[in-house]
C-alpha cells in the first residue's frame, strides 16, 4: 500500500451530455485519475438520492451527479429536478455531519469532455484531503459490546444453578 | 401448562407506548389470552427472564418485541428471545426503524452522556459521575449494561420475521396481526418472511385532501399558520410526509388539520424514507435558481435530519451523523434555534 491514500468516487453521468463529455475525454485522450468509476443513467434527474446515499453506505468517499446544463436537459426539465434534489440532499449530508465536498453536481455538455476531466480531477484532489470516510465504521460499535453480552449470558447461566 | 401457543411481549429501547397500544384493542386482549399462554410481558405480568431462558429454543410461539437496541442487555434479550420463538415481530416503529430513540444517532455515546448526566438545567451532579458497566464495590463488581453508540433496529441484531408499522401500532392493525399469525399456527398459509403487516399504500391515498399539483416558494412551520382543512397541507407549505409514509392510519393527522409526520415508515419498496421525501420535495419546490433553492431549503427544514429521518434515522442507509473527526462538535452548532437547552 502506498501511502496516499486513493478515493473511491462514484460518478452518475447522463447519457446525452456528461457521459458523452467523458467519452470525448477519452477520444481526445485527456486524462483523469482513475479513482472515479462511472455510472450512465438516462437523466440526471433518475439519480436517486437513495443511490447517492448507498453508494457513501458501501464505501464510496465521494459521489458526483452530472448532467446537462441547465435549459439543456434531453426531457425538458428533469435536470432542474436534480439540482433541487441535489440541494436537499446536501443540506441533509450537512447536518448528518458529512464534508461538503463529497458530493458534486456538475454540468457538462457533449462537448465539453476537458472541463469534465478538470472537474473530475478536482473533486478527486479535495476528497483525497479529505481523507477517507469509511461511513460504516460509524456503527461499528468498539466498546466492550461481545464482551458484555458474554459476561451477560456467564452470569444468568450461573445463577440458574441457583435453585429459584 | 396449557396446549394453547405461547406469547411474548418484550420492550427494549421504547416508551411504553406500545405495551399501552396492545392493551387498547380493548376486551380483546381477553380473547388473546384465550387463544394464548403469555409467557412474558413486563408491563402486565411476573414472568421472570430465568424462565424464558430455561425454555427450549423455538417453544415460544411468537414474540413481539417493541423498541430499539440502545445497550448490550437489550441486545442479550433480542437474541435469547430470537433464539426462543418461533415468529418473532419487530413491534412498532422503534423497533422497526429505531423511532424516536434512534434519533439519539445524531449524537454519540459521550455526547449523550455529557448532556443527560451533566450539562442538562434538572440534572445536580457536582462530582460529574457518569454510568460504567463494572463498578467496583466492597461485596464485588456491579455490572449494568454497556449503552452503545449507535442504537440498532431490531432488524440490525437478530433476523426478524415480521413488522408492525407505527407508533405506536393502531389498534385494528396489531387485531388483524394475531389473528393472522395465531392462524398460521393453527396451519393457514403465514405471509412470506420480512412482511410488513400493513398497508401497501401511501398515507396519501388514504388522505381525502384536494391535490392540484400546486408547487410552492415557502415552507411553513406547523405554528405559522392554521391550514384550511380541505387543501392538500403540502400545498399549503407545511412539510407532510404522506407522500413517501406507508398507509394503514386512515391518514389520522391529515384529518385533524397536522401534517403526516411519517411514524408508519418509508411505503412498500422505499428503501430509505428520508431520500423518498428528497424527491417527493424536490418536485414542489417552485424554483430553478440554485441560491433561491439553498433560501428555500434553509429557510423552511432547518432540520433536515428531524423532519426527513424522525422515525427511520437508525434503519436508514447512513443510519447516524458522522462519529468523532471533531463533527460532533458542529453538529452540535447546527441544532436549530429554540431547540437546545
Ligand atoms: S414505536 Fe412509538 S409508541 Fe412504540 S415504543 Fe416506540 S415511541 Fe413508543
Ligand atoms: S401530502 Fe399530506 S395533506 Fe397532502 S395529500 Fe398527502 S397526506 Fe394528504
Ligand atoms: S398520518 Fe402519518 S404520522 Fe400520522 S399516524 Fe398516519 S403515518 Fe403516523
Amino acid at each position: 500500500m502506498s501511502d496516499t491514500f486513493e478515493p473511491k468516487i462514484v460518478a452518475f453521468l447522463c447519457n446525452w451530455c456528461s457521459y458523452r463529455a467523458a467519452d470525448l475525454a477519452g477520444t481526445s485522450r485527456i486524462k483523469y485519475e482513475p479513482n472515479v468509476r462511472m455510472i450512465r443513467v438516462m437523466c440526471s434527474g433518475r439519480v436517486d438520492p437513495t443511490f447517492v446515499l448507498k453508494a457513501f453506505a458501501l464505501g464510496a468517499d465521494g459521489v458526483m451527479i452530472a448532467g446537462c446544463h441547465p435549459g439543456e436537459c434531453h426531457y425538458l426539465e428533469q435536470n432542474y429536478k436534480a439540482m433541487r434534489r441535489y440541494h436537499l440532499l446536501r443540506h441533509t449530508l450537512r447536518s448528518m455531519g458529512m464534508e461538503e465536498n463529497r458530493v458534486r453536481l456538475q454540468w457538462a455538455s457533449a462537448a465539453e469532455g476537458a472541463q469534465l476531466a478538470v472537474a473530475i480531477n478536482d473533486m478527486i484532489e479535495k476528497v483525497r484531503a479529505l481523507g477517507p470516510l469509511n461511513w460504516s465504521s460509524n456503527w461499528n460499535e468498539n466498546g466492550h459490546r461481545l464482551e458484555a453480552l458474554e459476561k451477560m449470558a456467564q452470569e444468568h447461566a450461573e445463577a440458574m444453578e441457583v435453585p429459584a | 401448562m396449557t396446549g394453547k401457543p405461547k406469547l411474548a411481549l418484550y420492550w427494549a429501547a421504547s416508551c411504553g407506548g406500545c405495551d399501552i397500544a396492545v392493551l387498547a384493542i380493548d376486551d380483546k386482549i381477553l380473547e388473546v389470552a384465550n387463544l394464548f399462554d403469555i409467557v412474558l410481558w413486563p408491563v402486565a405480568i411476573d414472568a421472570k427472564v430465568r424462565d424464558i431462558e430455561r425454555l427450549a429454543d423455538g417453544s415460544i410461539d411468537v414474540c413481539l418485541f417493541n423498541g430499539g437496541i440502545r445497550n448490550s442487555e437489550q441486545e442479550y434479550m433480542a437474541r435469547l428471545l430470537r433464539a426462543k420463538a418461533k415468529v418473532l415481530v419487530a413491534f412498532g416503529s422503534c423497533a422497526h426503524e429505531g423511532c424516536i430513540p434512534g434519533l439519539a444517532n445524531a449524537n454519540s455515546r459521550d455526547e449523550i452522556f455529557q448532556y443527560v448526566y451533566k450539562d442538562s438545567p434538572s440534572v445536580d451532579n457536582p462530582q460529574g459521575l457518569v454510568p460504567v458497566p463494572d463498578f467496583e464495590v466492597p461485596e464485588g463488581t456491579l455490572h449494568i449494561p454497556v449503552f452503545y453508540d449507535t442504537l440498532k433496529t431490531l432488524d440490525q441484531t437478530v433476523p426478524v420475521d415480521y413488522y408492525l408499522p407505527g407508533c405506536p401500532p393502531e389498534a385494528e392493525n396489531i387485531w388483524t396481526a394475531v389473528q393472522a399469525v395465531a392462524a398460521g399456527l393453527a396451519g393457514a398459509p403465514l405471509p412470506p418472511t420480512g412482511t410488513v403487516l400493513g398497508a401497501q399504500t401511501t398515507v396519501c391515498d388514504e388522505c381525502k385532501r384536494t391535490r392540484t399539483e400546486k408547487k410552492i416558494k415557502v415552507f411553513k412551520r406547523v405554528w405559522e399558520i392554521l391550514p384550511n382543512e380541505t387543501e392538500c397541507l403540502l400545498e399549503q407549505g407545511l412539510v407532510c410526509c404522506g407522500i413517501a409514509t406507508r398507509g394503514g392510519c386512515g391518514a389520522l393527522c391529515p384529518v385533524v388539520n397536522s401534517p403526516c409526520i411519517g411514524c408508519h415508515g418509508p411505503n412498500e419498496g422505499v428503501q430509505d424514507f428520508g431520500a423518498r421525501m428528497i424527491s417527493a420535495l424536490a418536485s414542489v419546490i417552485d424554483s430553478d435558481n440554485p441560491a433561491e433553492i439553498d433560501h428555500i431549503i434553509e429557510q423552511g427544514i432547518p432540520d433536515p435530519l428531524g423532519t426527513f429521518y424522525r422515525f427511520s434515522l437508525a434503519h436508514s442507509l447512513l443510519r447516524r451523523t458522522k462519529l468523532g473527526n471533531g463533527n460532533g462538535a458542529a453538529q452540535h452548532a447546527a441544532v436549530p434555534a429554540g431547540r437546545t437547552a
